[in-house]
C-alpha cells in the first residue's frame, strides 16, 4: 500500500465510523426529530391532556367551523384519526378544507386539541391554474394535501412531547 | 494530463482563458432564466405568485448543497494528494457556499411567512439547513485560525469531511422525518411533480447559478493563487533582508 492509498483508507473508515455513529444518535432520536404528530397516532396512542405537541394532518371536508371573534373549529386528520381543532386567531391564506396543517397547543379534559398556532402546509406539487382545473373537471385530481405519515419510518410510542 | 492541468501556474494561464467566456455563459443563462421566471412561467394553483421565490430559493439551494460537495472533494484532494491547488479551491469554495445558503435560509424564510404563516420553525429540513451555514462559518473562522496555508488547509480539509454527513441529511430530512417543509418537487425517484412550465425556468436558472458559482469559485481561486505568490515572495524577501543585515 502506497502512503496515498493508505490515506484514502483512512479517510475511509473514520467516514463510516462517522457516519454510522451518527446514524444511531438520529435514529434514537427520531422522535423528537419528527415535527409533529398524526391524528392517528394521537388517537391510537393517546396524549395526555395539557402536554404541548404538535399535531399534523389534513383539514377534513366540511368541518370547518368559524364562531365569531377569531374563533374556528376544524377537524384534522390522516385517514387513520381524526382529532377536533379550536383555533382563536387570524389563519395563514392556504388554509382551506383538505389543505395540510401543523397547529400546535394542547389537549384539554374532553379531547379537544386548543392550538394556540396554526401553519399551512402545502405540497409537492406545482401546477398553473389552469391544469389544476382541467384536473379537477376531468376527475383526474388527486392532490387533496400533502401525505401525512406517521412519526418516522417506523411507529413510535408517545413518549415525550415535542417541545 | 490533469496533473499537468493543475499545476498552479498553468491553472492560472487556462482559467484566464476560460474565465471571461464562463462569465457570458452566466450573464446570458441568468438573463434568459430570469426572464422566463417572471414573466413565461405561471403562478401556481395554491400559492399564486409567490411561487417565484422559488426560481431564486431552490437554486440557491442546490448550490449550497453543490459546493459543498465540491469543497468536500477538494478536501480529499488535499489530505490524499497534498496538492496545493486542492487546498486553493477548498478555500475558495468556503465563502461562496456560505453566501448561497444564506440567500436560500433568507429567501425561504421570505417564503414561508406568506405561505405557512411563519418565518422560521425547527422542523428538520429548515434545521439542517441552518447547520450547513454553521459549518460553512466555521469553516471560513478556521481558516483564518492558522497562518501557514497547508496547515490550515488540512485542518480544514477534515472539518469539511466531518461536516459532509450533514449533507445527506439536509437531502433526506424531509423524507426521513415529517417537516414543514415540502418533500423534493424535482430530484425525486417518480420523476418531478412540477408542471413543465414551471419546471423549465427552474431549470435555466439552476444552470445559471450553477455557471454563476463556477465564475466566482474559478475567479476566487485565482485570486488565492495570487495571494499565496505574494505571500511567498514577502517571506522570502524579509528573509534577503535578515541576511543583509546579519552580513553587515
Amino acid at each position: 500500500m502506497t502512503r496515498k492509498q493508505r490515506r484514502l483508507t483512512l479517510i475511509g473508515a473514520a467516514g463510516a465510523t462517522l457516519a454510522i455513529a451518527l446514524g444511531l444518535v438520529l435514529w434514537a432520536m427520531s422522535d423528537t426529530i419528527v415535527f409533529f404528530r398524526a391524528p392517528s397516532q394521537v388517537v391510537s396512542e393517546g396524549v395526555a391532556p395539557g402536554v404541548r405537541f404538535r399535531l399534523g394532518g389534513l383539514v377534513e371536508a366540511g368541518s370547518v367551523e368559524r364562531h365569531g371573534d377569531q374563533v374556528t373549529t376544524f377537524a384534522v386528520g390522516d385517514g387513520g384519526g381524526t382529532v377536533t381543532v379550536r383555533y382563536r386567531g387570524l389563519l395563514p391564506d392556504l388554509f382551506r378544507e383538505g389543505q395540510g396543517v401543523v397547529t400546535e397547543g394542547r389537549l384539554d379534559a374532553t379531547g379537544l386539541f386548543v392550538a394556540d398556532t396554526v401553519l399551512a402546509r402545502h405540497d409537492e406539487n406545482y401546477m398553473p391554474r389552469e391544469v389544476a382545473d382541467a384536473l379537477k373537471e376531468n376527475g383526474l385530481w388527486q392532490h387533496d394535501g400533502p401525505a401525512v405519515r406517521p412519526a418516522a419510518a417506523r411507529d413510535l410510542p408517545i413518549t415525550t412531547p415535542t417541545q | 494530463m490533469l496533473t499537468k492541468l493543475a499545476n498552479p501556474s498553468t491553472f492560472l494561464r487556462w482559467s484566464g482563458a476560460l474565465l471571461p467566456w464562463l462569465a457570458g455563459l452566466t450573464v446570458a443563462t441568468l438573463g434568459i432564466g430570469l426572464w422566463m421566471a417572471w414573466f413565461v412561467a405561471p403562478a401556481d394553483y395554491q400559492q399564486g405568485e409567490t411561487i417565484r421565490i422559488m426560481y431564486i430559493h431552490v437554486p440557491a439551494a442546490w448550490l449550497a448543497l453543490f459546493l459543498y460537495a465540491m469543497m468536500s472533494a477538494s478536501a480529499i484532494g488535499t489530505l490524499v494528494w497534498r496538492h496545493p491547488l486542492a487546498d486553493v479551491s477548498q478555500k475558495a469554495a468556503a465563502p461562496i457556499g456560505a453566501a448561497f445558503t444564506l440567500v436560500c435560509l433568507i429567501t425561504g424564510a421570505l417564503w414561508g411567512k406568506p405561505m405557512w404563516g411563519t418565518y422560521w420553525v425547527w422542523d428538520a429540513r429548515l434545521t439542517s439547513v441552518l447547520v450547513l451555514f454553521l459549518v460553512y462559518a466555521g469553516i471560513i473562522a478556521l481558516w483564518r485560525t492558522i497562518e501557514d496555508p497547508s496547515r490550515a488547509a488540512r485542518a480544514v480539509a477534515i472539518l469539511t469531511l466531518v461536516g459532509a454527513l450533514n449533507l445527506p441529511i439536509v437531502k433526506f430530512s424531509v423524507d426521513w422525518w415529517n417537516t414543514l417543509h415540502q418533500p423534493a418537487s424535482v430530484f425525486r425517484m417518480d420523476g418531478p411533480t412540477i408542471y413543465p412550465t414551471m419546471l423549465y425556468p427552474l431549470l435555466v436558472m439552476a444552470l445559471g447559478v450553477t455557471f454563476l458559482a463556477l465564475t466566482m469559485h474559478m475567479y476566487a481561486m485565482r485570486t488565492e493563487v495570487y495571494r499565496r505568490r505574494v505571500r511567498t515572495l514577502s517571506i522570502l524577501e524579509a528573509e534577503r533582508l535578515d541576511e543583509r543585515r546579519l552580513a553587515a
